[in-house]
């Protein structure tokens, strides 16, 4: 048992299976398109509670499509997706499935945090105001404890000097730091990264980064939809390519990235070398 | 032939010489220059332009003073008269009553044409288009004359028993009259001006609010309402002081407003011309302090709109054209923020 374990547990391997927990998204044939076009075209994914799944792919194969209906940001036109066992945007009853009311649906992204590649932090509050609008509004949170969790979550993003500051007075990073705050402030069971790094100057993705490797350490449970494919190999307990609305290959950075076995794969990783 | 050709080339082959002479003398040595003091570059138009309206203004002064028309001191006399009060506090009410109603309608209508619904959108859109494409004044003479229309008033359920009810005339007193005209037609064109400012927004606030799990109402009154105002503030700014100067078409209903009070005192006494610059005098007042006003509204809601630290107020009153506060204003087109047409 102990050797098994100590082989299955080799390094830059991190995942275990023995230890990685349930299912805690289940994306089963997952369809949607916009008009005519078919973007995803049957996605089967699942990422467990505490796993790290970096999502890659070319430009256009439908990864932000896929993430935004993960928080029903977007509505599937088929198959289905499960978060925390619950079924996203929809209510079964008997043999019928219903659409959920917006309320809701609202109910359900709460446990979903998400960070944009724009960071669409709110500019007209400060910093701290941003991080504590939804655990008030949406928790109703006290105001006093909602602000001491907001302080502590901009002192692990090493932003606690500009609370007071206003979105549009910090760097790219530090603006994506904030945003990445903002979204933990909430709790969330599952966090969603959408390029969180591709607006940034160079010098300033490390510092995202960084952070982002952090909430990977500490178990947090995060789909990543990235380019940089380094962040992927050190962190991701899992790397999953998408092409065409599909998913061409799925396993461990070692595999996928080291190793694919499909020529899309290849190409696609050869622009990276 | 090669004689008519020569003159040609040696203009040609002089021109292209001189221009590689100024280039070779300039890069190799840098002559040391200190362009501290330099002397600034004269416009003898611009005080030319100033010397001619110095003139002018003197002109004006002369006028203003020497003309006996003018009646200062029957001016002075009126112009803190009770009555003159009176007639201004009515304007102020109106111009209140209307606004808000015109700003309230105006989200609500705004909202409701942006809503997914079709029927409420269309419903919201024809109210626009029906209030704006109608002169106010005609709206107005409308409303005091609806007992023409329907003689009697009356809630209740449709085409159902009615709960209160009355004669139209009893009902529609010129000040209501003034208010429904003016505040209806405002809410028309507040709808455009809110509706331009919540389009304004980044679609990206939106989802960001909503992938916290923040519901549609809050969104829109603690994320998208409060940047909109951005866009909303300045065109409302000038919709106030346009209503203030549009109540004066009430003095057709005979309701008594500044306008309506300085004529009925000139129409007795014939001082039409120091009763009416009574009025201007005031008018002037009071959209002043609306300027003001609108001024430190605007710098509210500019917060976090730039990179710099809020400016003081009075470098923001006076100087704002020149610091240009709201570049993210300007930058973004706006589908549709009307000025106001012609009432
Ligand atoms: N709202 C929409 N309406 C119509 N088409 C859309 C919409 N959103 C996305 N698409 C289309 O869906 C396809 C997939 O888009 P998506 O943004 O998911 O790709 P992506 O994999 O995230 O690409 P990128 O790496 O460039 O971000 C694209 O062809 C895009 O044009
Ligand atoms: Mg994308």
């Amino acid at each position: 048992m102990i050797k098994d374990a100590l082989a299955t547990d080799a390094p830059a391997d991190p995942v275990d299976p023995a230890t990685a927990g349930p299912p805690l998204v289940v994306a089963h044939d997952v369809h949607k398109r916009f008009g005519h076009l078919e973007v995803l075209r049957g996605i089967d994914l699942e990422v467990r509670a505490g796993e790290v799944v970096v999502l890659l792919g070319p430009s256009g194969s439908g990864k932000s499509t896929f993430l935004r209906c993960i928080n029903h940001l977007e509505q599937i036109d088929a198959g289905s997706i499960h978060v925390g066992g619950r079924l996203i945007g929809y209510r079964r009853s008997g043999s019928r499935v219903h659409h959920l009311r917006p309320r809701e649906v609202t109910r359900q992204r709460r446990d979903i945090g998400m960070v944009f590649q724009h960071f669409n932090l709110f500019p007209h509050l400060t910093v701290l105001s941003n991080v504590m609008e939804a655990p008030v509004g949406v928790l109703r949170t006290p105001k006093a404890e909602a602000r001491e969790t907001a302080l502590a979550l901009l002192e692990r993003v090493g932003l606690s000097d500009k609370a007071s500051a206003y979105p549009r007075q910090l760097s790219g990073g530090q603006q994506q730091r904030v945003a990445i705050a903002r979204a933990l402030a909430m709790r969330p069971e599952l966090m969603l990264f959408d390029e969180p790094t591709s607006a940034l100057d160079p010098e300033l993705v490390g510092e995202v980064l960084a952070t982002m490797r952090d909430l990977a350490r500490d178990g947090l449970t995060m789909l990543v939809v990235t380019h940089e494919i380094g962040f992927a190999k050190e962190v991701a307990d899992r790397v999953v390519f998408m092409d065409g609305g599909r998913v061409l290959e799925s396993g461990t950075p070692r595999e996928v990235l080291d190793h694919p076995t499909h020529e899309r794969t290849r190409a696609f990783l050869g622009r990276f070398l | 032939m090669a004689t008519a050709h020569s003159p040609t080339t040696t203009t040609t082959t002089k021109a292209t010489q001189s221009a590689q002479e100024d280039t070779a003398a300039a890069p190799d040595t840098v002559p040391a220059v200190d362009v501290a003091g330099a002397a600034p570059v004269r416009h003898p138009l611009r005080w030319l332009s100033v010397l001619v309206l110095a003139v002018l203004a003197a002109q004006l002064g002369h006028f203003l003073v020497t003309n006996p028309n003018f009646e200062w001191s029957t001016v002075g006399g009126y112009f803190g008269a009770q009555v003159i009060g009176e007639g201004i506090a009515t304007t102020i009410e109106l111009t209140v009553v209307a606004m808000l109603i015109g700003i309230v309608g105006g989200v609500l209508v705004a909202v409701g044409r942006m809503s997914e619904n079709r029927v409420l959108s269309a419903v919201c859109g024809a109210y626009v288009w029906f209030f704006r494409g109608i002169p106010v004044l005609v709206q107005l003479v409308f409303w005091y004359n609806l007992s023409a229309l329907l003689p009697r008033i009356s809630f209740g359920v449709p085409f159902g028993p009615e709960f209160i009810g009355g004669q139209t005339n009893s009902l529609i007193t010129p000040l209501l009259a003034a208010i429904l005209g003016l505040g209806l037609n405002e809410a028309a064109y507040m709808a455009e001006i809110v509706r331009g400012g919540l389009l304004g927004v980044d679609q990206g606030q939106t989802e960001a609010a909503a992938a916290l799990g923040m519901g549609r109402a809050r969104i829109l009154r603690r994320v998208v309402l409060p940047q909109a105002m951005r866009f909303i503030v300045p065109p409302t700014g000038s919709q106030v002081i346009n209503m203030m100067k549009a109540t004066s078409l009430v003095s057709v209903i005979a309701l008594a407003d500044l306008l309506y009070t300085v004529q009925s005192i000139y129409n007795r006494t014939f001082e039409t011309i120091p009763l009416l610059i009574v009025a201007c005098l005031w008018y002037l007042v009071m959209t002043s302090v609306l300027y003001v006003g609108q001024s430190f509204i605007e710098r509210y809601y500019a917060r976090g709109a730039t990179r710099n630290a809020p400016q003081g107020f009075w470098d923001f009153a006076f100087f704002r054209r020149r610091a240009a506060p709201f570049p993210a204003a300007r930058e973004r087109s706006t589908p549709s923020t009307p000025e106001k047409e012609t009432r």
